[in-house]
């Protein structure tokens, strides 16, 4: 179960990631995202109680769970949109509590939200622009003044069309975001977090909504990142993307961590089909989540035929 | 008979007449806010109404200089910039809108007062400060002009200074909007958490922003007493409705949109009014007092207002492209 690479083209999976056996909060070799305690309520519901989590530096790790799990809120939690009740985080060793959203963003955790923020009425180039960070035009001072400021804008502008033209939106670069279809966006807002050249990327449901066609495409552009020395953590609900492209898989329940390890173990970890069945796993009650099971148990079958040969 | 030449051309008369250029100005202060950034800011005459007084009272209390003064009345704008932006652009748009309302009829109130009666005028308002600005004026005395644009060397002055400050003001704007620093205002308006997100304070634009338009509010103020008296019962809620319906009439998002929304506006009002009032001298409207006649003058002004905004809801000078994705 170690490093599968090449004979299909499959990615090359990360492996030795973590220090002793895979349960929830096991330490990482080289963790960059360490959270402790961390506890988010809304009125009487929990939504994210996390006792210890460690996201490993340069692989690609998902987050899943079913719906309502409190995987957006983590992610809201640890990128400084939202603040816990109580807990502490760090990143890449400095400890980032209670910073704000867009210091957070600056140390280069960058994420992108579950429902797309295309930024409308500005171009497609300028949504990727804005990415860009450390823009000296974009100092009040400086911006009245072009001669600051062009030679940089002109280096960002190559950086934007180049990364646009990965992502099969250099067409595009003139409309308004707008006019793009959901699919595009969401593959626009992953471009334009990438503008900010993170060390860490966080995206959201990143394949909702894109075809598959494209999907494909997305995957491809997220285990590049990999390579470029990127660290990736994603939410996603698709279990046959999340065992093809990830090193890691954390699984989420109710708001706590219910299960960790590489995607073949969690994928037969019965925890994992536990919290995706929930209470209801005894009464057939239709759960919207059994498309899941489903995929899950499948793939969790093809694990055990494929160590039969 | 109506004297349609008459009309037109007091009509004309508005298109470069100081207060078109005061509100030009104003409105553009609202674009920066509203148009640029999406900042409800309903306080616009508050800001009006500090360049005003700012400028009479340090002049006529304090004996400054009109270089002191205009700087006094900037500066009031700012800490007002601040004092309404610090608690509640961390919060959501609305809060600004209904901290600016209130916060400018506060000020208003506070100037009609008689408390500082000594100060303000109360109720009287001030007059006598243009003193200084007029000993500034390079134009020697005499009538100048030609057609309905004959005036004398103040009226010139005035009317060179203001459309000056608008050009200037233009032009500054025009130069933010092109920069990277207007992108990050423009993605403000746009979805502030997704600018966030990309490592912008967007607190801090957001107060840029404020300050800006502010200021430019204040200078329109400033204009705006030049060829009158500074009273309160002016800085009413109902001029920045008026401002906005400039801005909305030229284009929000647009930087000759509001100066053009403002010469439009002016030139209607005025078009109409001279009508309405003629009218009712010919006996054209027999069962309208002239009192009333006044009032129909809005009215008019409204209705001409409500078909550019239906049959151009973009503004005169807006991208019809952006109305197909308005929200
Ligand atoms: N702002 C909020 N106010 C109240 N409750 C909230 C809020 N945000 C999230 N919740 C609740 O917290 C829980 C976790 O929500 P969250 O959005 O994190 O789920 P998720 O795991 O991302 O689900 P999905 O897969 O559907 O996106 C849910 O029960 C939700 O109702
Ligand atoms: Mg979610």
């Amino acid at each position: 179960m170690s490093s599968s690479a090449g004979a299909n083209g499959a990615p090359v999976k990360s492996t030795g990631l973590h220090v002793g056996e895979p349960a929830p909060g096991v330490k990482k070799v080289d963790p960059i995202i360490v959270a402790d305690g961390i506890k988010r309520q809304f009125g009487g519901l929990t939504a994210v109680d996390v006792e210890h989590l460690e996201i490993p530096r340069g692989a690609i790790t998902a987050l899943i769970g079913p719906n309502g799990a409190g995987k957006t809120t983590l992610f809201n939690l640890l990128t400084g949109f939202d603040k816990p009740n109580e807990g502490t985080w760090t990143f890449d060793g400095q400890s980032i509590s209670g910073v704000p959203a867009f210091r957070v963003a600056r140390k280069g955790q960058v994420r992108t939200f579950q429902l797309t923020k295309a930024l409308g009425l500005l171009t497609v180039l300028d949504n990727m622009k804005l990415g860009a960070k450390g823009q000296s035009g974009e100092s009040l001072a400086r911006a009245l003044f072009p001669w600051f400021w062009r030679k940089e804008e002109q280096e960002i502008e190559a950086r934007a069309i180049d990364l646009l033209t990965r992502f099969k939106l250099d067409a595009k670069k003139d409309d308004y975001a707008a006019s793009l279809s959901g699919g595009q966006r969401k593959l626009l807002e992953m471009a334009r977090a990438l503008m900010s050249q993170p060390t860490l990327v966080m995206l959201d449901e990143p394949m909702a909504g894109v075809n598959p066609a494209l999907t494909q495409s997305l995957l491809d552009h997220i285990l590049d990142l990999k390579k470029e020395g990127m660290t990736v953590l994603f939410v996603e609900h698709d279990m046959h993307m999340v065992r093809h492209i990830a090193d890691w898989v954390v699984v989420m329940a109710e708001g706590r961590v219910v299960a960790e390890g590489d995607p073949h173990e969690v994928m037969a970890n019965p925890a994992v089909i536990d919290a995706y069945l929930g209470s209801h796993h005894d009464q057939d009650l239709g759960d919207p989540d059994t498309g899941v099971v489903t995929a899950i148990k499948e793939l969790a079958d093809d694990d055990a035929d494929e160590s039969k040969h | 008979m109506i004297d349609w030449l008459l009309l037109f051309s007091n009509a004309a008369q508005e298109i470069i007449s100081p207060t078109t250029a005061a509100y030009a100005l104003a409105a553009l202060g609202l674009a920066v806010h509203f148009g640029f950034t999406g900042l409800l800011n309903f306080g616009q005459a508050g800001f009006m109404a500090l360049g005003a007084y700012g400028y009479a009272i340090a002049t006529l209390t304090f004996g400054w200089p009109v270089w002191g003064a205009v700087l006094f009345g900037i500066v009031a704008s700012i800490v007002f910039a601040l004092i309404l932006g610090v608690p509640t652009l961390r919060l959501r748009a609305d809060y600004l809108a209904i901290v600016t309302i209130a916060a400018a009829e506060i000020l208003r109130l506070l100037f009609t007062t008689n408390t500082f009666e000594p100060v303000t005028g109360s109720a009287n308002g001030l007059q006598g400060y243009k003193g200084g600005f007029e000993d500034l004026n390079p134009i020697p005395a005499g009538t100048y002009g030609f057609g309905p644009w004959v005036y004398n060397e103040y009226d010139w002055w005035v009317r060179i200074f203001g459309w000056g400050l608008v050009a200037l003001a233009a032009l500054i704007t025009w130069r933010l909007m092109k920069s990277p620093w207007g992108r990050v205002i423009k993605g403000i308006r746009e979805d502030e958490d997704a600018v966030r997100a990309l490592g912008k304070n967007v607190y801090f634009y957001k107060m840029q922003s404020l300050i800006i338009g502010g200021v430019f509010g204040s200078l329109a103020g400033m204009i705006f007493i030049l060829p009158r008296a500074v009273v309160p019962s002016n800085y009413q809620t109902s001029l920045t409705f008026f401002i906005y319906a400039i801005l909305l009439l030229g284009g929000a998002a647009t930087v000759l949109g509001p100066i053009l929304g403002s010469v439009v506006f002016w030139v209607l009002l005025s078009f109409f009014s001279g009508f309405v009032a003629r009218a009712v001298e010919a006996g054209w409207l027999p069962f309208m007092s002239s009192v009333q006649a006044g009032q129909l003058r809005f009215i008019l002004v409204g209705v001409a207002i409500m078909l550019i905004v239906i049959y151009r809801p973009q503004g005169i000078l807006g991208n019809k492209k952006e109305l197909a994705f308005v929200k």
